[in-house]
C-alpha cells in the first residue's frame, strides 16, 4: 500500500528543487542565470521534459481514434491528465475540463461560445482595471460584434480591486458576466474571488476567473471560490507551452455551442448535419496538444509532490524578503501595495527606465521583465509607461533576491 | 564589481544625452511633425521639424518618454539632422539602421561619426528598436513634409 505523506513546509528544500530544473545550471553572458521571470513563463523540471520525450520515444499515437494499442495507451495518458486537472482545481467532474492552447484561447472560447450565445444584447461584461490584455481584448471583440457592453471596475491606488466601484458597476443590473483575474500579473494582487463571486451571483452574473498567475502559487478550489469559469495555462505551471485549461460548470458547457469545428468534437457528420460530441470533447476540435497535455500532467504531479502549502509558504517568505530588501533601495518604488499579494513585484526606479534596468540586470545574469506587461490600461491607470518586474517561482532563492537587490543598488548609482 | 561590461552600450555620451537632452524642447512653429510609438514598452516620441527655403532641416526638436537609449538616439538624431535635406536624411536613416543592427557603419560621414556611439546596441537585439524608433518618426515626418509640398 502506498501512503502519500505531504512534507511540511519546513522540509521545503529549494536546492533539491533547483536540481530538478536543468536550465538553472546555465550561465548567461558569462554569469550564473538568476531567473526572475517565471510569471511570464516558468522553467521546466526534468520530470516534465522526461514525460514528453518518453511519450515520443515509447508511447505515442493520435488520441480517441485508433483501435490499436498505441492509440489506446496514448488516449489513456491524455485522458488521465483531465482527471489530474479536475483534482488540481477541485472541479466536481472531469467532464468539465476542456484543454485549450492557453489561457487566452480559453477566454476567447468563453467570449465566443458563452458571450455570443448566452449573453443577451443590452447585457454587459464587467472586467477590472488590472486585467491582462487576454482578459480585455476578447470582450472588446465580443462588444464590437454583438453590441454587448463592456464595463470596467476601478482599482484603488494600492492596486486592489475597488469593491465599492465593483458593487456600483454591478448595480447597473445589466452585468451578465464578471471576468476578473485571480492574481494580477503586474501588481501581484490576489483578488477576493469568493466575495466577488457572491456579489456577482447576487446580481445575476456569471464569473470567469483568469487563474494564469494564481494557479501556480496557491491551491485553487473552484467550488470554494464560487467561480463559473476558471482558466489557466500550462507553461506558467512548470509545464509546456501550447496547453491551457478551461474549467466551466457542466450546465454552462452543455448550453454553449462549440468554439471550433472539426474532428474529435462530433458524434456524426453528414453533409446536411453534424451532431456534436458531449462535453468536454465538443470543445476540443482537431488533434489536441497530446504531448503537451502529457507534460502538463507531469507538471501537476511535480507541484503536488512538493505541495501547495509548502509552495505558498516559500513564495510568501520570498516576497516578504524582497519587499523589505526593496524598501531599503533609494529611489526604488514598488508598484502595488495589496494586502493579499503573491510573488510578482513590479517596480520603477527614479532616473532609470525599466528597459535600462532590465538590460543592466541581464548583463549580470538576472532575467526580469520590463515594459507594459500586456496590461496597457493598467499602466495608464497607474500613470506609468513601463515597469520592471521580478517574479518568483518554486526554485527562487533568497540569495537570488539579495543579488537582485545588490545589483539594483548599482543600477541606481549607474544612472544617477 | 561595476557595470564596465555594459559600457559598450551605455557610453558616457549616451548617459549624458539621456540625462540632459539638448533638443528635447517645444517648437511652436514647425513645418512637419510625426509621432513614433512602441506599444510594447510604452516609449513614445513626438518630433517636429522646421525647414529652410532650400528644403534642408533648419531645426529639429522632440518631446519623448523612453529609455536612455531612445532618448539619446533622438537627441543625436535631432542634432545631426540639421543642414540635411530629405534625401540625405533617408540615406542616413538607412545607414543608421544598419549601424544599429550590425554595429558597423556602412558609410563614413561626419553625421555617422556622431551616431557611432550607438553601435553597441547591436549586441542587444531587444534594444535595437529603442535606438531606431526616433528615426522611424523622422521618416514619417519627412513623408508628411513631402505630402504638404505635393498635395
Amino acid at each position: 500500500m502506498n501512503i502519500a505523506v505531504r512534507p511540511p513546509a519546513a522540509q521545503f528544500d529549494v536546492e533539491k528543487i533547483r536540481a530538478d530544473f536543468p536550465i538553472l545550471t546555465q550561465t548567461v553572458r558569462g554569469k550564473k542565470l538568476v531567473f526572475l521571470d517565471s510569471a511570464a513563463s516558468a522553467q521546466k523540471p526534468r520530470a516534465v521534459i522526461a514525460a514528453m520525450s518518453n511519450a515520443m520515444e515509447t508511447q505515442y499515437a493520435n488520441v480517441h481514434r485508433g483501435l490499436h494499442w498505441m492509440s489506446e495507451r496514448t488516449s489513456d495518458a491524455y485522458e488521465s491528465v483531465r482527471d489530474q486537472v479536475a483534482a488540481l482545481l477541485n472541479a466536481p467532474s472531469r467532464d468539465e475540463i476542456v484543454f485549450t492552447k492557453n489561457s487566452t484561447e480559453a477566454i476567447n472560447l468563453v467570449a465566443h461560445s458563452f458571450g455570443r450565445n448566452l449573453l443577451r444584447p443590452g447585457q454587459s461584461v464587467l472586467i477590472t482595471e488590472m486585467e491582462h490584455h487576454a482578459n480585455i481584448v476578447p470582450w472588446q471583440m465580443l462588444r464590437d460584434a454583438t453590441g454587448i457592453k463592456l464595463r470596467v471596475a476601478p482599482i484603488t491606488d494600492a492596486g486592489e480591486l475597488d469593491m465599492e466601484g465593483f458593487a456600483a458597476a454591478l448595480a447597473h443590473r445589466d452585468v451578465g458576466l464578471v471576468a476578473v483575474t485571480h492574481m494580477s500579473n503586474v501588481l501581484g494582487t490576489y483578488n477576493p474571488i469568493e466575495r466577488i463571486a457572491k456579489m456577482a451571483h447576487a446580481a445575476g452574473a456569471r464569473v470567469l476567473v483568469d487563474g494564469s498567475q494564481a494557479v501556480v502559487h496557491r491551491a485553487v478550489d473552484v467550488q470554494a471560490l464560487g467561480a463559473d469559469f476558471y482558466v489557466f495555462t500550462g507553461h506558467k505551471l512548470y509545464g509546456p507551452t501550447g496547453v491551457g485549461v478551461l474549467w466551466a460548470r457542466r450546465e454552462l458547457l452543455e448550453a454553449m455551442p462549440p468554439f471550433l469545428g472539426g474532428g474529435d468534437m462530433i458524434t456524426s457528420v453528414s453533409f446536411e448535419k453534424t451532431t456534436f460530441a458531449d462535453v468536454p470533447h465538443k470543445f476540443e476540435a482537431g488533434t489536441p496538444a497530446i504531448l503537451e497535455v502529457i507534460g502538463l500532467g507531469a507538471a501537476i504531479d511535480y507541484v503536488n509532490a512538493i505541495g501547495f502549502d509548502a509552495i505558498a509558504a516559500h513564495e510568501a517568505s520570498l516576497t516578504e524578503h524582497a519587499l523589505s530588501r526593496f524598501a531599503k533601495i533609494d529611489g526604488l518604488n514598488v508598484v502595488g501595495r495589496a494586502q493579499d499579494r503573491g510573488g510578482v513585484i513590479s517596480f520603477t526606479m527614479e532616473g532609470a527606465h525599466a528597459h535600462d534596468i532590465a538590460t543592466l540586470l541581464d548583463r549580470n545574469g538576472i532575467a526580469v521583465r520590463a515594459g507594459q506587461h500586456c496590461a496597457e490600461p493598467l499602466m495608464r491607470r497607474l500613470g506609468l509607461t513601463s515597469t520592471a518586474r521580478a517574479s518568483f517561482g518554486i526554485y527562487t532563492t533568497e540569495q537570488e533576491i539579495d543579488f537582485l537587490g545588490d545589483t539594483l543598488v548599482r543600477v541606481r548609482s549607474f544612472f544617477q | 564589481m561595476s557595470f564596465e561590461d555594459v559600457r559598450d552600450l551605455y557610453q558616457d555620451v549616451i548617459l549624458d544625452r539621456s540625462r540632459n537632452p539638448r533638443h528635447m524642447r517645444s517648437m511652436e512653429i514647425f513645418d512637419a511633425e510625426a509621432k513614433g510609438d512602441n506599444p510594447m514598452c510604452g516609449d513614445r516620441i513626438e518630433l517636429r521639424l522646421k525647414f529652410s527655403n532650400d528644403g534642408r532641416v533648419e531645426d529639429a526638436a522632440f518631446q519623448a518618454r523612453g529609455c536612455a537609449i531612445s532618448l539619446a538616439s533622438a537627441d543625436l538624431m535631432a542634432e545631426v539632422a540639421r543642414g540635411h535635406d530629405a534625401a540625405e536624411l533617408r540615406a542616413l536613416a538607412g545607414a543608421f539602421n544598419t549601424l544599429a543592427k550590425t554595429g558597423e557603419a556602412p558609410v563614413r560621414s561626419p553625421a555617422m561619426e556622431n551616431l557611432k556611439v550607438l553601435a553597441g546596441v547591436s549586441e542587444y537585439p531587444s534594444r535595437i528598436k529603442c535606438a531606431t524608433l526616433p528615426w522611424s518618426a523622422l521618416m514619417a515626418a519627412l513623408d508628411q513634409a513631402v505630402e504638404v509640398q505635393n498635395p
